[in-house]
């Protein structure tokens, strides 16, 4: 078995991992390698071929692949190992990791940091809960985006859409471009699941119509998707009698949501939080286990690849503190918790005494609210406070504290963020 | 005549009225500048990006994702598109390399947004 010695591995070579291995390269971390189980870096982003990704990062409205493409030669500038074709199959508590590359089997790395940026993966039929026959022709939007944009190959002629997350909608607006219908996009809660601008853009614009409150009931057909009938639901989500309705169809697209791919982090029994479904992190975006960080898709589902790409450099950063010796790890954490009208919050704990400047914090509010006061409390004093005209599920919040404004309150009583409504 | 639009700019997504009295337009229910602009456009000529793929042969990667270098008349985009489908590429190909020049006389190029070597992972 081939055996390697690394400062830093870096697993997954999406915008959070390459983010990272740059940063860590312009830290000063001598040897670092990506390892990634595609043939080719980018991740998620190289099947993203819409614009409007890298506004906040590169000034400008890129497509995913041109995104990736800035990384992928930043990296390669920076001359980054990458192990290509190479997937993890494994970490140890010493921080030693088995991976299995299609050049060379089996390969040991030992390492004195490893960072976590393996992504997220879809939801699938099973999560979602749809009775009937598992016939083909029932695929997730992420494979579907595959198949069209990647493998150049058109799944279906007539599709139904499940889900109004936005990768659902930005494969709607897809279809018919490339000659395939969408007969309707189908919600179950009563409030879309993706940006408004989503739905103006690739709903509207190309008249396909959204229903909310309803969802598929069941699937029909043996061999191949024949259609599926659809429901409207009561307030507690159950379908309602009398207002089903059959289609027909030779494709029901998924876009049930997004969960964090967190298979090796439960592996090393790292601290999970429940609410993002990833590891928690601290202001330094390392996890329960010192010396291993996390960042992008695999700590939370960011939206915007932009922030991604950021918690990949804190991360970094983190890491040569780490390799270096000048982190503060002895020090009690300060637990930061979601308080009224906050679904998570990340990091999930800080030691203060480890930020130099600011601290982003990445939060998501519970529902849809107007004239709201973000505020982040210690005790009885208030370290934050932002106004925002309208706060949405769909768009995160991002929040810098001033580093000098975390008082000494903090550290008795956690933080915790609020977005309370009704300002005048 | 009174037109509404979600205003696509930023994420508060107004819900902009457009009215059209005698030719003079005038935008409601916007937030800032940039809503009343594409509101006026939205009304006289909607503008939209295209993003598709075209088919490259001799590497692995079999399409080539693809972006207008400007927005282009939203009513137009499914004639453009079947342009686009009628032509193929041959790898390499660099990032940035124009796939079609004006296309449909609109003044505006199609772009490839990725490098593709011919076999991937070539040096
Ligand atoms: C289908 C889909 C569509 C999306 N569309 C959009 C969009 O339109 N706009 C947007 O802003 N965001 C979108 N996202 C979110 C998108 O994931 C992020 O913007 C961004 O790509 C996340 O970057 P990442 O590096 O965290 O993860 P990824 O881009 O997912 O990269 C993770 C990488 O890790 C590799 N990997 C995973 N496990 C292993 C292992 N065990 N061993 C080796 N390698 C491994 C994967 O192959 C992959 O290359 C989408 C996500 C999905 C799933
Ligand atoms: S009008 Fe202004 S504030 Fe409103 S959505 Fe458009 S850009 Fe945003």
């Amino acid at each position: 078995m081939k055996k390697r010695l690394m400062d830093l591995a870096v697993i997954g070579g999406g915008p959070a991992g390459l983010a990272a291995a740059i940063e860590a390269k312009k830290q000063g971390i001598d040897k670092v390698i990506i390892i990634e189980r595609d043939n080719c870096l980018g991740g998620i982003l190289q099947q993203c071929i819409h614009d409007g990704f890298g506004l906040h990062r590169f000034g400008k409205r890129l497509s995913g692949s041109e995104y990736a493409d800035n990384c992928i030669v930043e990296a390669e500038n920076e001359k980054i190992e990458v192990a290509y074709e190479t997937i993890v199959l494994e970490i140890t508590a010493e921080k030693v990791i088995y991976a299995m590359s299609s050049d060379e089997g089996i390969v040991e790395y030992h390492c004195k940091t490893i960072i976590l940026a393996m992504g997220c993966r879809e939801r699938t039929r099973s999560q979602a809960f749809i009775w009937g026959t598992r016939p083909s022709g029932v695929l997730t939007a992420g494979t579907v985006q595959r198949y069209i944009n990647i493998e150049g190959y058109l799944p279906g002629k007539k599709a139904v859409i499940l889900g109004s997350g936005n990768i659902g909608l930005i494969m709607a607006r897809r279809m018919p471009l490339e000659g395939m219908s969408v007969e309707g996009v189908y919600e179950l809660m009563k409030s879309p699941g993706g940006l408004t601008r989503n739905i103006s853009q690739c709903l509207v614009d190309y008249d396909i119509p959204l229903h909310l409150s309803t969802t598929v009931v069941r699937i029909h057909g043996q061999q191949k998707i024949e259609g599926v009938t659809v429901a409207e639901v009561d307030a507690k989500r159950n379908p309602i009698k009398g207002t089903e309705r059959y289609i027909e169809c030779d494709l029901l697209v998924l876009a049930v949501g997004l969960i964090p791919e967190n298979e090796l982090t439960r592996q090393l029994h790292i601290e999970i939080d429940s609410k993002t479904n990833g590891p928690r992190v601290d202001e330094n975006f390392m996890t329960s286990m010192n010396g291993v960080f996390a960042c992008g898709n695999v700590v939370t589902v960011f939206d915007l690849v932009d922030y991604v790409s950021q918690s990949g450099e804190i991360a970094a950063r983190g890491a040569a503190g780490y390799i270096q010796g000048s982190l503060k790890l002895k020090e009690e954490y300060t637990d930061i918790t979601p308080g009224e009208n906050v679904s998570f919050v990340v990091p999930q704990r800080i030691r203060a005494g480890n930020l130099d400047s600011g601290l982003p914090l990445y939060f998501r509010v519970k529902s849809r609210d107007e004239n709201v006061v973000v505020t982040a409390i210690a005790g009885d004093c208030v370290c934050y406070r932002k106004k925002h005209r309208i706060v949405l599920p769909p768009e995160m919040l991002v929040e810098e504290l001033e580093s000098s404004s975390i008082c000494e309150n903090a550290g008795k009583n956690g933080i915790i963020i609020n977005v309370t409504g009704s300002v005048v | 005549m009174k037109k509404e639009f979600t205003c696509i700019v930023c994420p508060v997504s107004c819900n902009l009225v457009v009215e059209d009295t005698d030719g003079v337009l005038s935008v409601s229910n916007n937030q800032c500048k940039r809503g009343m602009r594409f509101g006026e456009n939205e009304f006289k000529n909607p503008m939209r990006m295209l993003t598709t793929t075209v088919k490259i042969t001799g590497s692995t990667v079999k399409r080539m994702p693809v972006i207008s270098s400007d927005e282009i008349p939203k009513d137009r985009l499914f004639e453009l598109v079947e342009m686009l489908y009628k032509v193929t590429l041959k790898s390499p190909i660099q990032r940035g390399g124009i796939v079609l020049k004006n296309i449909g006389n609109t003044g505006v190029d199609i772009i490839a947004t990725r490098t593709i070597k011919s076999k991937i992972r070539e040096e």
